[in-house]
């Protein structure tokens, strides 16, 4: 999770993070492998994303080019075969998105600060994906039920809080590699303090580390 | 949510694993000439015969396929290192040795796509099989002596492909510690004790799953 990711980044430590952690297509792995694993959705990588989009384009124009000019096509294939993964990796990273989304669009829609997480896209699927799943239950089931239990996020009238709304499991362990050495930090919920050498790997609760995953000081495996 | 009930939704296959592994360098000894390659993953060469060179290892196995380059194992992967590894690892019960954290799928794709490269490869070969099972059973009876709440348990030296088998269960049993140690599930001293006393109570919970 390299960059800040978008809006709030500045163009100067765009440079400083691609510098230190080579191509952007590593960074999109991070991403990937970080948004795999993590149970919430986490923030769009907004110029990242548009950056390969770019870089992707470029390639497929540059491979046509290739395949009209005779060259090698031993090396057309071989640089096919550079863009298929890219573009596997880019797919995929966009594809588990939407799973999360479908998941939990619920708790997205009443939510600002995770909607804040999401791309353009994303947030007006999201939105449609409420709809639909509220107007396809609406029809299907809540209206033929009594009248205090139509309620799509309430299990039934009396219900003070939405009390049926899917939410990522916060509470949930992942395995972690740190990528620099961390001080002594809490642990959520406990007294626990854990110290982080560069490349330890270790399965933690995901709550304690969550910051620490946004801000790319830790890497999810 | 309705369609969406895959308690795996965030975990790598293996496929993915090996995928991640194949960005891994090696190096080759082309038998080609060939202008640089300028991928979006990087840059590569340009490749000169005879000339060794760094390169990704899905890059190296499809050269080697197209009969275009051999691959030199990495240097982990001799009978000494490997042997020196085994030892270490049936010596300790509870460290691990330190081997690239791709090592099974490493070797793996070499085996399957460049058998002919690795000096003594039957030798190699069992030896990377014995440490890998040495390593799970270890990893198998290191688990078994997890039975309190804990926010962190450090794994090192643990391999991508062992992380990915004992993640589902480690990640479960922990979330399950932790919820069931939880204090807001204890509110109430009385309930405790004659409902759950093996929560209420750390050292008889500990004694009872001895």
């Amino acid at each position: 999770m390299a960059s800040e990711a978008g809006e709030g980044s500045t163009a100067g430590m765009d440079d400083y993070e691609t510098l230190i952690s080579t191509t952007d297509v590593e960074l999109l792995k991070k991403a990937w492998r970080n948004e795999k694993a993590a149970p919430e959705i986490l923030r769009f990588e907004t110029s990242l994303i548009q950056r390969i989009r770019g870089q992707i384009q470029l390639m497929e124009e540059n491979i046509e080019e290739f395949a009209g000019s005779g060259i090698d096509p031993l090396t057309v294939s071989l640089y096919q075969m550079d863009l298929d993964r890219t573009q596997y990796l880019f797919r995929s990273y966009l594809r588990i998105r939407l799973q999360k989304i479908e998941k939990y669009m619920f708790h997205i829609s009443k939510n600002p600060e995770v909607q804040s997480r999401l791309s353009e896209q994303e947030k007006g699927f999201a939105r449609r994906c409420a709809d639909d799943m509220e107007r396809h239950l609406e029809e299907s089931v809540l209206s033929k039920l009594p009248d205090n239990y139509q309620d799509t996020v309430k299990q039934s009238i009396i219900s003070e809080e939405s009390d049926m709304i899917p939410e990522p499991q916060l509470d949930s362990f992942v395995v972690c590699k740190s990528r620099r050495f961390l001080g002594p930090f809490q642990l959520d919920g406990s007294d626990e303090l854990l110290e982080m050498k560069p490349d330890e790997l270790c399965i933690i609760h995901y709550k304690s580390i969550r910051e620490r995953v946004q801000e790319g000081d830790i890497d999810l495996v | 949510m309705a369609g969406q009930s895959d308690p795996q939704l965030s975990l790598f296959s293996a496929e993915e694993v090996e995928f991640i592994a194949e960005d891994e360098m090696v190096e080759i000894v082309p038998n080609l000439r060939m202008d640089a390659l300028n991928f979006v993953c990087g840059d590569f060469g340009p490749f000169f015969p005879q000339l060794a060179t760094q390169v990704p290892l899905w890059l190296a196995v499809a050269l080697k396929k197209r009969g275009k380059c051999t691959i030199r194992p990495p240097q982990w992967m001799t009978v000494e290192k490997l042997t020196q590894v085994l030892e270490a690892e049936r010596d300790s019960q509870r460290v691990f040795e330190q081997l690239p954290f791709h090592y099974v799928e490493i070797s793996r794709l070499l085996f399957d796509h460049a058998r002919d490269d690795i000096p003594d490869v039957y030798m190699v070969r069992s030896l990377i099989e014995d440490i890998r099972d040495v390593r799970f059973h270890k990893v198998e009876t290191n688990l078994e002596s997890l039975n309190e709440r804990a926010f962190a348990l450090k794994i090192n030296n643990l391999s991508a492909m062992e992380v990915n088998i004992v993640r589902p269960f480690v990640g479960r049993a922990l979330q399950a510690f932790y919820k069931h140690d939880s204090p807001d599930l204890i509110p109430d001293q009385d309930r405790v004790s004659d409902r759950r006393p093996q929560v209420a109570n750390n050292a008889t919970r500990r004694h009872l799953r001895r």
